[in-house]
């Protein structure tokens, strides 16, 4: 590979009509690496995906996808990667082996009986090849096309949103295979909405607009963030919220069962506002602020610059 | 487009792939499947039964203006002849007019007013028969027992010194007016032609599905997310139906031999071979249609655009030759056109690749320029 990198694409761009759905976006992603692709709906993450793997010609951006011309080699890159769609898009009419078979066919595997057997076999569904996909619950769907887009072998996961709808304890199986394959010298770029989800990516990228706001570790891209949080705890703290949710520096009051997380940028202008109310029965104690809170105020930030 | 066939062959794993899929799908698909056989049947039965070629017991109306022996045998033998039911008398050829336009009887006879008087005199009167021609396929046997009976009928009353008028040809001239369709179609082209119809009907409207339902089911962004190219694609899809075609060509052949004993008097194995031109035609037509169509919807619409012309302007339902030039035209660019001269040539007049050459040629076209558009269109990318 020419390149340390996996992924290593600059200023790519792609309007639909004269909306620009991506914009500019730089992204670097080293071999073995899991990378989480996060941002609100809408903000252009499929959209990079399907320009990574050739389904979308992009409208600006060069660099190299796997060692080749993303834009002139997709052909290649298309026998190296794969890619599982955010919709299910195996044939429902085809049985669990048929659409594994249809695949390994396709990409011309040398052993394909062999292959396929091997997939079903870690899918765990060697009793229920014959089943229609069709007919497949929602989290055994994600399962079979995790398996489908394995089964050639590839070099780079594209991964959009494999875990929507799927139950926490199928999530944690999920991630923990995606973790072996990573191990092993796969790399893998998926897109999710999860926050627990990104913090088991190594590195993670944030956009919003088609804009790339943040990337980097976790520990990173909330230091970027640059919030500060406060965690309240005690009573009537609803009553609390109301008070303070406009005060100067004030930017975010999430409430969760039991405490309040307040957070802001301008950490001086926050303490200030919150200072006369430090005197209550209630508990306050400064911590890190969560990940979400930081994807929030930057898509806030970013709908002030760009929309 | 040089660029992608320059990186990306055919390979016949994929096209494999591809065919394997069409066919596992095509079998699960009952509707489908009991449609590609089930329709040509039906039709089969309805145009070939319900169309009855040689139909006898035709209602007629008589205005006989000369009432004379030669009128009165004359209308005997129109009765004996088991084609002509005399349901009606007339007495005017307004009245006449009317029958005939208010679908009363399908046939008039007119005899002229000096008939006997010319027929005595050996100058040969008119014998007016008009026909409600909108069915032709109901005229013409009926039209031909008419000109019989001039002879045999009218033979027996020139006895004596009239024996003279008889002659090889009739003594009176039989004008036959046929109103609404100057021209008859024979009853045998119904179901060759058939073989055509039907093709063209489900071959178009099947594969004009095929691309479209991937993109609604989004199963096509999985498809091009791999490395399979267009032709693979398209082929691969052609494939399994040029099967179902067969099929039904087979069913349609067998039921013109022995159900409707249609004289197949050419070559069937030319024609078999002949024939996959003609599906792969109508396939191409079907696969480009569906590249074009937003959804399946779109798809059927312009299956039935495109088969409508061909059902009407091919010379199935009206004579070719009696369409305007323009008209002829079109039907010239259709591949059905086409395919009717050849299977009716082959099956009824017997013949042989030379005879059918020129009508093979234009469908060749045909589909050289309608896979051409359909690869063309065909999109790798989902913009
Ligand atoms: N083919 C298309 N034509 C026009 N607009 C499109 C097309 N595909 C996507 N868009 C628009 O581009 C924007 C980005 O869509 P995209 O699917 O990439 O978002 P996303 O980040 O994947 O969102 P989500 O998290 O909801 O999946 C959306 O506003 C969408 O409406
Ligand atoms: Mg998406």
């Amino acid at each position: 590979m020419s390149s340390a990198f996996a992924i290593d694409v600059r200023g790519v761009t792609k309007k639909f009509g004269t909306r620009t759905v991506v914009n500019n976006i730089a992204m670097q992603v080293r071999p073995g690496e899991i990378y989480g692709f996060l941002g609100p709906n809408g903000s252009g993450k499929t959209t990079f995906l399907r320009m990574l793997c050739g389904l979308l010609t992009p409208d600006g951006g060069e660099g190299k996808c796997l060692g080749l011309d993303f834009r002139r080699e997709s052909p290649e890159i298309k026998k190296r990667v794969g890619y599982m769609t955010q919709k299910f898009s195996f044939y429902e009419d085809l049985s669990i082996e048929e659409n594994l078979e249809f695949i390994a066919r396709l990409y011309g595997m040398p052993n394909r009986k062999a292959a396929v057997q091997k997939s079903l076999e870690r899918l765990g569904m060697v009793e229920r090849r014959k089943q229609l996909a069709g007919a497949l619950s929602g989290g055994w769907k994600q399962r079979l096309a995790l398996a489908a887009c394995l089964i050639h072998e590839p070099q780079l996961l594209l991964l959009d949103e494999p875990t929507a709808g799927v139950d926490p304890k199928a999530r944690r199986e999920f991630w923990d295979e995606i973790h072996q394959l990573a191990a092993g010298g796969l790399t893998v770029l998926i897109t999710t909405h999860y926050m627990d989800e990104a913090s088991r990516c190594h590195r993670l990228a944030y956009i919003a607009y088609g804009n790339l706001l943040a990337h980097g570790t976790v520990a990173e891209v909330v230091k970027f963030g640059g919030l500060t949080t406060w965690e309240i705890s005690g009573d009537n703290l609803a009553a609390l919220a109301d008070k303070i949710r406009k005060l100067p520096g004030v930017e975010q009051v999430v409430a969760f069962g039991t405490a309040l997380h307040v957070s802001g940028r301008d950490e001086k202008k926050l303490s200030a506002s919150l200072a006369p109310f430090m005197t209550g029965s209630q508990r306050w104690e400064k911590i890190e602020a969560g990940l979400e809170d930081v994807f929030i105020s930057l898509m806030e930030t970013a709908k002030d610059n760009y929309a | 487009m040089v660029q992608f066939i320059g990186n990306m062959s055919f390979t016949f794993h994929r096209f494999f792939a591809i065919v394997m899929k069409e066919f596992i799908q095509m079998r699960r698909d009952r509707l489908t499947f009991g449609m590609m056989i089930g329709v040509p049947m039906i039709q089969l039965i309805l145009f070939g039964y319900a169309i009855n070629s040689n139909p006898k017991h035709l209602p007629t109306a008589v205005f006989a203006a000369d009432n004379s022996p030669f009128s009165r045998t004359l209308i005997w033998g129109l009765q004996n002849s088991s084609y002509f039911d005399l349901t009606r008398e007339a007495h005017s050829v307004a009245e006449i007019n009317t029958m005939l336009a208010e679908n009363k009887v399908q046939f008039a006879v007119t005899i002229p007013v000096d008939f006997s008087r010319k027929l005595l005199r050996g100058e040969k009167p008119n014998l007016l028969l008009e026909a409600d021609a909108t069915d032709p396929s109901a005229v013409g046997f009926a039209t031909a027992a008419v000109s019989q009976l001039a002879t045999t009928v009218i033979n027996r009353d020139l006895i004596g010194p009239l024996t003279k008028l008889r002659a090889s040809a009739p003594p009176f001239n039989i004008v036959s007016h046929q109103h609404y369709n100057p021209e008859s179609i024979s009853q045998y082209n119904i179901v060759p032609g058939l073989m055509g119809v039907m093709l063209t009907m489900t071959m178009i409207m099947i594969t004009g599905l095929a691309i479209t339902r991937e993109r609604e089911r989004g199963t096509m962004e999985n498809l091009l997310s791999t490395p399979v190219h267009p032709a693979e694609v398209i082929i691969g899809k052609i494939v399994p139906y040029i099967f179902v075609g067969y099929v039904q060509v087979t069913l349609i052949l067998l039921a013109a031999k022995f159900l409707f004993n249609v004289p197949i008097i050419g070559n069937v194995p030319l024609l078999l071979a002949l024939v996959l031109l003609f599906i792969v035609a109508n396939l191409t037509v079907g696969i480009t249609f569906s590249t074009i169509a937003k959804n399946q919807l779109q798809a059927m619409q312009m299956a039935f655009f495109f088969f409508l012309p061909s059902l009407l302007l091919s010379g199935y339902m009206f004579p070719f030759r009696g369409m305007p030039v323009w008209a002829q035209n079109i039907g010239e660019c259709l591949p059905l056109t086409h395919f009717l001269r050849i299977v009716r040539g082959i099956l009824l007049k017997g013949n042989g690749i030379n005879e059918v050459a020129p009508d093979l040629w234009p469908i060749a076209l045909f589909v050289a320029i309608m896979l051409a558009i359909g690869i063309k269109r065909y999109r790798q990318t989902l913009d």
